[in-house]
């Protein structure tokens, strides 16, 4: 594949999950703002997301969302403003959006099958 | 000190501070999932992190990510705007407007959290 179709590509992907993440963040945003009212505790995000397929749901696609977006945006930093080569940028992305997804999909899922204690 | 005239412009520091708030939500993303990934080992286990999250010097931390995170938000926004809309110079409203929701979020969590 070319150059510029890869780079077209990106830039697709990267709005793409730009416009999935926006209404995703604004929902991020309002729940913090909510969820720290009343100090926050594993308590509280335990009983609000566990077992709840539509927390669930809506974090997997947060988590799918986050993988596809800030890779590409690392790589057009890398690309754009240091001289590490294109093969190493594009190892890096590669490698942060498996770390995202395995780290992100652990916590996902830990808390949608954690339970609360006492 | 002075600033060369393409960086003293709204839309440059914009563009800063779209690259540096990606840049830092990036490096804090993976401590974040590990957090939540406490969840695992059990409620004690989260609670005690959170219980050192009350310091003063990480509650400010706090408020700058949710900050950082409102202002990459309303700076993609804005960006999206550009490319797919429109090219205008009103975009500078855009800007402004963006700074400012990003404080008020900003803002709104540090006043429910002390």
């Amino acid at each position: 594949m070319s150059n510029a179709r890869v780079e077209t590509k990106l830039w697709v992907w990267q709005r793409l999950s730009a416009a999935v993440l926006a209404v995703c963040v604004i929902i991020h945003l309002v729940v913090i703002v909510y969820a720290v009212q009343d100090g926050l505790s594993a308590a509280e995000i335990i009983s609000r997301v566990s077992g709840n397929f539509l927390w669930l749901a809506f974090y997997s696609v947060f988590v799918i969302a986050i993988a596809v977006h800030a890779p590409i945006g690392i790589r057009t930093i890398l690309k754009e403003m240091t001289s590490v080569g294109p093969g190493a940028t594009h190892m890096i992305m590669a490698t942060f959006s498996l770390i995202i997804l395995a780290m992100g999909f652990r916590a996902v899922i830990g808390l949608f099958n954690a339970s609360i204690i006492g | 000190m002075k600033i060369a005239g393409h960086r003293n412009h709204a839309h440059y520091w914009a563009f800063i501070l779209h690259r540096a708030s990606g840049l830092l939500l990036a490096i804090f993303l993976p401590a974040h999932f590990y957090v939540l990934g406490l969840a695992i080992e059990g409620e004690a286990a989260m609670d005690g992190f959170i219980r050192w999250t009350d310091a003063p010097l990480v509650k400010g931390a706090e408020v700058i990510l949710v900050i950082l995170l409102a202002a990459h938000l309303t700076g993609g926004l804005r960006l999206m705007a550009l490319e797919f809309i429109s090219t205008s110079e009103s975009s500078k409203t855009a800007v402004a407007v963006g700074a400012g929701i990003s404080l008020a979020v900003g803002l709104a969590f540090l006043f429910n959290v002390v």
